[in-house]
């Protein structure tokens, strides 16, 4: 079924376009890597899909009760949540915040929701640590888990694991794997071209020339290429 | 000296000067927080300023209660600087010392120029470090202040849990749909109200220790948000009455020696941190 379906979508600043032509569709249970150089839009184009900033040209519909409000969203660290005085459990627990509508506090199932999404993540034993005190991937499993509590259905994550040593980047890329064994969507920024190949079912290239292909395209293009330079 | 205390506690203008100090501090203390963790905590002093350049418009012309003029001009200057914040030809800190020393400037050659009164240094100093003003609280003056400060307390209580997640992370605030120039917009407008409220108490250039010792001190041991808030609050009430007494029972000027105190719990409180983490 289709999650996501994007028509000649143009994304940028102002009127200073990034990229444009971009076309895809995602379904459910799908797993996306988004590739490319510095500066061809792979954040700009995550935050327009989420309805950060506006699209400059193109069609983005959304299927099967998905919601830009309904997509777990792991942005880049910020400056500010470096050195922020706040427990595990509060930062996840505001994950919540969309169900709070016209309600002002949490309720026992929304503390339920979290802590169940933080024993997802194997984190139960920090839920009452201070979020500045945690390895970075630590950190970033407890900004995993308030974007699960988020989303039944569709992640975001915009570079998972940049910054993390090699153990916690594993870590991080088997425990994505996990939850799209479980049936979330995903779709994830990537560096690496390896391991994104290695977890992906699709690759979307941005770029002058965009490409969305399946898996098993995208390997063979790769091998005719380069064979082909050989 | 309790007999003194007792004494002057019998008086109805050191009462009201007390109600008043507890309900401004334990306001910007709150606020202070916010203010701190997202990097703004030059909005308040430069905020500051401005209510003084305003006050100063007020005194030229001779309005009975120069709240009227202050608290608007407060109020729009604190949305526009939290607009550009974000993307405008003059950067945030840039804006905001451009306002903080022009109003202030401003503020003083309208009182030299204009001013009836005979002391004019004298006013000036009593509104930039609020020495006096305090004691001379009228009943209305009083009342504008519980008011306000419950609106300020409601509205930061209630809005809680929306708050911590805008001041947290405003892309997934945002994303998962909170209108996160809402809270913004509201967080200024709160500030604004404050600073008004606080030049009562400390004066215009003192305001800042106000909405920052707390926040400072409650960080260095305070792990969670909800323990920082609360120790914040507590920690600016416990100085603003000590130092309350302090200054009436020594004669001193209120508002610094309210800072005075601030600044003294802000050491006790980072030494019993570093000793926590040592």
């Amino acid at each position: 079924m289709t999650q996501l379906s994007v028509k000649d979508l143009a994304i940028g600043y102002d009127r200073h376009v990034l990229t444009d032509g971009i076309s895809f569709q995602i379904e459910s249970g799908d797993y996306v890597c988004m590739i490319g150089e510095n500066g061809t839009g792979k954040s700009t184009l995550m935050k327009t899909l989420l309805g950060l900033q506006p699209a400059l040209k193109g069609n983005i519909e959304w299927g099967e009760g998905v919601t830009p409000q309904t997509i777990g969203y792991l942005p880049q660290q910020t400056e500010v949540q470096k050195d922020f005085p706040a427990t595990v459990f509060e930062i996840v627990l505001s994950g919540c915040q969309n169900r709070l509508k016209h309600r002002f506090f949490y309720s026992k199932a929304d503390k339920a929701t979290a802590s169940d999404q933080i024993e997802r993540l194997e984190i139960t034993d920090l839920t009452q640590k201070c979020y500045r005190e945690l390895s970075g991937g630590q950190q970033q499993r407890v900004l995993l888990a308030r974007a699960l509590c988020a989303s039944k259905k569709m992640i975001f994550l915009d570079e998972p694991v940049t910054g993390l040593d090699p153990g916690a980047v594993d870590q991080m890329y088997s425990i994505i794997n996990k939850l799209n064994h479980d049936g979330m969507t995903i779709m994830m920024i990537s560096h690496d071209v390896d391991i994104s190949v290695q977890y992906a079912s699709h690759i979307l290239n941005l770029g002058s020339n965009v490409q969305f292909k399946d898996i098993k395209s995208y390997k063979s293009n790769q091998n005719t290429e380069s064979g082909g330079t050989r | 000296m309790i007999n003194e205390l007792m004494m002057y506690f019998e008086m109805p203008f050191v009462r009201f000067a007390l109600i008043v100090g507890v309900l401004i501090s334990l306001c910007s203390s709150l606020l202070g927080v916010i203010l701190v963790l997202k990097r703004f905590s030059f909005i308040g002093d430069g905020l500051s300023h401005v209510a003084f350049g305003a006050m100063a418009v007020a005194a030229v012309f001779n309005l009975v209660s120069d709240m009227i003029v202050v608290l608007p001009v407060t109020l729009i200057t604190a949305v526009l600087l939290l607009r550009t914040g974000k993307n405008t030809k003059i950067k945030g800190d840039a804006a905001i010392a451009m306002l903080s020393v022009g109003a202030l400037a401003f503020g003083y050659l309208l009182m030299n120029l204009f001013s009836t009164s005979a002391n004019v240094s004298g006013d000036v100093c009593s509104s930039l470090f609020g020495s006096t003003l305090i004691l001379t609280l009228t009943p209305v003056k009083v009342w504008l202040c519980v008011i306000l400060s419950i609106v300020v307390m409601g509205c930061f209580i209630l809005l809680y849990n929306k708050i911590f997640a805008v001041t947290f992370d405003e892309s997934f605030a945002q994303a998962v749909g909170t209108k996160v120039d809402f809270y913004n917009l509201m967080i200024a407008v709160l500030i604004a109200i404050i600073i008004v409220l606080a030049m009562n108490l400390v004066g215009s250039l003192l305001i800042s220790a106000l909405i920052i010792f707390p926040a400072l001190s409650a960080m260095r041991i305070f792990k969670s948000f909800q323990g920082v808030i609360i120790g914040s609050a507590v920690f600016s009430v416990i100085c603003a009455v000590l130092g309350m007494v302090t200054s009436i029972l020594f004669g001193t000027p209120v508002g610094s020696t309210i800072v005075a105190v601030d600044f003294a719990g802000f050491l006790i409180f980072a030494f019993i941190g570093f000793v926590k983490a040592g």
